[in-house]
């Protein structure tokens, strides 16, 4: 049992850090968020001079061969400067899937630039019925001849105004489901783009589009199991994000409380607001013990992996409530207006619990597998 | 002990809701439930319609313009308008400065002000809190100097509601800075159009206008515009802490947030089911649905005793506390009912500008606005732990 980070992992959680306190400031942030277009951004160009963009990603794909304490050092490190990239929808999420299940030549058209920094991608698969779950697509592909057909709708794909090509999934005719690569110039694909509550670009796509039968990435159980460990992924890497925000909610707040100043004291000597700022830190204290545990079971086999993933991400999502909803109590009025830092921060916490899976839906998970979980 | 309503009260009942029926614009409703954010023209309209029927001013008594109502009479109003989708009504002026006018104004304050309450000629808005005093709102700052027949205000008020649709502001000002604390404070009413005064919007995490900053440079203000005497401002202020207020718990509304809930659980899809019928999910609306009838019934019995001449105290606390946690709760089940729909921040259409959205969109646009909005039920009117703190002082002697 060992909790601390070896040299390497030392280096690139310094790494991260700096660069994102050098970079990812409050007003470095809103230009960040102003500017996004079909340019990726300089902070983007120097995650990838700084290797960060293939950290996650195994040799044989491009990737310096990172693991799960990796992926999680960096989101956390995202998580603290609340940085508006799509570190996660537009580059570990995709590329993970390209990785595992495109042919050469796509490798190298689609994951060998997006590891570059050259572009960035997205999965498209909430629908109107899906929910969270991936698996049972509306989503219709027929196959005639040597093409695909396909048509149906997708909802709040992050990352879709940023995407060079879609990863879409869709049910195909025997009832599976497949994962097509859709490049986002493709006629028949329309788009309507916005921003959520927390800052990050999304769209709604709708798809009546012919795509050539390589489009077909995967289907039915090597899909899925790809699909699997993907977001097993994605889901450790929002309990790592969740922790480095909370971390710095629970800060803030800290700070607030002994400046702020009501009857004749600091908020800080009002006893009810220690014990809640202790409320807060055991929270955090809780959820980084679950986004660590997260972080280690990637590796796991599968069963055993779904399970603590799914009950981290739990844990994290009422967690990372918790603390959001107290930290803008606890500032007051101030906590509630958009030139708070920490109302941001909270904007995020609350909304990262509807990603993959909210708190609702893995606790499902834990409840369906409590009497046969090791 | 019965808890049933009396047959009249039931009439009354079906009274409100053919009015609300007949009367409650569509277009505003529409707004209302899908919780987009309304005009000043679209408040001003609803409640011209409110004062054409002498509904406008419940909680005043029936000489200056009340409707004699009781307590019950007045909950199941609130219930019912809930219930249709009616806008609140703005409660500065009706609700907040007329009150006080009428306890502590002179005759001309009562005879200018109040007929042009009911009237909707004037928009009130409240200036109690400063940067610098919120909780503890008797550190209060702006300060009032006596020159002749005038004060000379100079100051900041913060987190003024709706102050940018106002044309009057009621404030509390310092008018002896020698005295103790509450003593020096004096309630003044000042024409926003007075020279030195500027108002600039503070955008809540919501991303609405709703909030401002309200600057007072050397604003000249009529020694008649002070309620009561000199330094008794905060009497004022406490009497309308204290005064009836049988819409704190916010009861109606509440129904409402749960009967939208369920309505948003039996639209989603959980695994091919309803997500109202998914166990767990179930049994967190289950649970709200509890508080809300303890709520409701704790309610009822405030209200009994205010009939039965108790003046509720200590007891607003309770249902303000219980009320602002259970609609906080209601904003986040439906939030998380909505699953991945609740992200999009679809600004446009939640200021009413954009008909583009389809049926669902439009459906969960405003859950996470709203969401973030209803955090604001524990901090204003006097933040939940300042009512527990008065609760544990004043209810159980600690
Ligand atoms: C959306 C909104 C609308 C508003 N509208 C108006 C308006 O129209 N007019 C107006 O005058 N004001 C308005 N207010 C202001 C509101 O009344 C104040 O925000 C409120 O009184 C709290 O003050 P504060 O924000 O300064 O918080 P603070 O007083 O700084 O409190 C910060 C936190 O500390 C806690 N705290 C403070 N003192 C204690 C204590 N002794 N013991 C334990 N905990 C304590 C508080 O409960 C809170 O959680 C509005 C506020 C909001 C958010």
């Amino acid at each position: 049992m060992d909790f601390s980070l070896n040299d390497e992992q030392r280096m690139l959680d310094e790494t991260v850090t700096r660069l994102v306190a050098d970079r990812c400031n409050p007003e470095q942030r809103r230009t960040l968020i102003q500017e996004r277009g079909t340019a990726l951004s300089s902070l983007w160009r120097t995650f990838s001079e700084l290797g960060l963009l293939a950290m996650p990603f195994s040799e044989e794909a491009g990737g310096l061969g990172g693991d799960g304490i990796d992926l999680m050092l960096i989101m956390q490190a995202l998580g603290r400067g609340l940085v508006p990239e799509a570190y996660l929808d537009g580059l570990i999420i995709p590329g993970m899937l390209l990785a595992k299940l495109a042919d050469d030549s796509q490798c190298e058209r689609w994951l060998t630039p997006l590891l570059e920094g050259e572009h960035q991608l997205a999965l498209a698969w909430h629908e109107t019925a899906s929910r969270y779950d991936i698996d049972m697509p509306e989503t219709r592909a027929e196959r005639s001849d040597e093409d695909w057909h396909l048509q149906g709708r997708k909802q709040v794909v992050i990352n879709a105004p940023g995407a060079a090509a879609l990863l879409v999934t869709a049910g195909l005719e025997d009832g599976s489901p497949g994962l097509f690569l859709v490049p986002a110039d493709s006629d028949g694909l329309t788009r309507r783009d916005y921003i959520t509550l927390d800052d990050q670009r999304a769209g709604d796509l709708d798809f009546d589009l012919t795509l050539p039968s390589s489009a077909l990435l995967a289907s039915g159980d090597s899909l899925l199991a790809a699909l699997g460990e993907t977001l097993a992924h994605g889901r450790a890497a929002l309990c790592a994000e969740a922790v480095g925000a909370m971390e710095v909610a629970c800060e803030q707040t800290l700070e607030y409380l002994k400046e702020r100043q009501q009857f004749g004291a600091p908020l800080s000597r009002q006893q009810a607001l220690q014990h809640r700022m202790v409320d807060m830190h055991l929270h955090l204290e809780q959820a980084r013990s679950m986004a660590i545990l997260a972080a280690a079971s990637l590796t796991l086999p599968e069963e055993q992996r779904d399970y603590r993933i799914a009950a981290a991400k739990a844990y994290v999502g009422e967690a990372a409530q918790f603390i959001a909803e107290q930290a803008i109590q606890l500032h007051g009025g101030m906590g509630m207006t958009e030139e708070c830092y920490v109302a941001h921060y909270a904007k995020r916490l609350i909304l990262l619990d509807h990603a993959l899976g909210d708190r609702d839906y893995h606790l499902e998970t834990v409840m369906a597998h409590l009497d046969t979980a090791a | 002990m019965n808890l049933q309503f009396t047959p009249e009260e039931n009439t009354f009942r079906e009274e409100v809701r053919a009015f609300l029926a007949d009367k409650l614009p569509t277009d505003i409703q529409r707004k209302v439930r899908l919780g987009q954010q309304l005009s000043a023209e679209e408040h001003v309209r609803w409640q011209n319609c409110l004062s054409e029927r002498g509904w406008l001013a419940p909680g005043w008594p029936v000489e200056h313009g009340g409707t004699g109502w009781s307590p019950v009479e007045k909950h199941i109003f609130e219930e019912e308008c809930a219930a249709a989708n009616a806008p609140t009504v703005v409660p500065f002026g009706v609700n907040m400065v007329a009150p006080v006018i009428i306890r502590f104004g002179s005759d001309e304050q009562k005879h200018h002000y109040l007929p042009r309450i009911l009237n909707n000629d004037d928009w009130w808005c409240q200036g109690y809190s400063e940067t610098g005093a919120g909780s503890d709102l008797a550190s209060l700052k702006t300060r009032a100097e006596r020159d002749g027949d005038h004060y000379i205000v100079n100051g900041q008020k913060t987190w003024t509601t709706l102050g940018q649709h106002a044309n009057m502001i009621f404030c509390l000002v310092r008018t002896d800075p020698e005295a103790k604390k509450q003593a020096g404070i004096s309630f003044l009413l000042i024409d926003m159009d007075t020279p030195g005064i500027s108002v600039r919007p503070i955008i809540t995490l919501d991303g609405a206008h709703e909030v401002n900053e309200v600057f007072l440079d050397d604003v000249r203000v009529p020694v008649a515009n002070r309620v009561g005497e000199e330094g008794e401002g905060w009497t004022c202020a406490k009497f309308l802490l204290t005064h009836e207020r049988t819409g704190i718990a916010g009861l109606g509304h509440a129904k409402q947030a749960l009967r939208h809930l369920k309505d948003a659980a039996r639209r989603q899809t959980h695994r091919g089911r309803p997500l109202i019928e998914a166990p767990s999910f179930r049994e967190q609306i289950a649970r709200a649905e509890l508080e809300l009838m303890a709520l409701e019934v704790t309610n009822l019995r405030v209200l009994a005793a205010a009939r039965d001449g108790g003046a509720p105290g200590a007891e607003s606390s309770l249902l303000k506390i219980r009320g602002s946690e259970l609609r906080q709760r209601l904003s986040d089940l439906t939030r998380r009912t909505l699953g991945p729909q609740a992200l999009p921040f679809f600004a446009d259409f939640l200021a009413g500008d954009d008909d583009t959205l389809d049926d669902d969109q439009s459906f969960a646009a405003a859950a996470t606005a709203q969401y973030l909005n209803r955090r604001k039920l524990s901090i204003y009117g006097g933040a939940n732990e300042i009512q527990k703190n008065i609760v544990a002082k004043t209810i159980l002697g600690m």
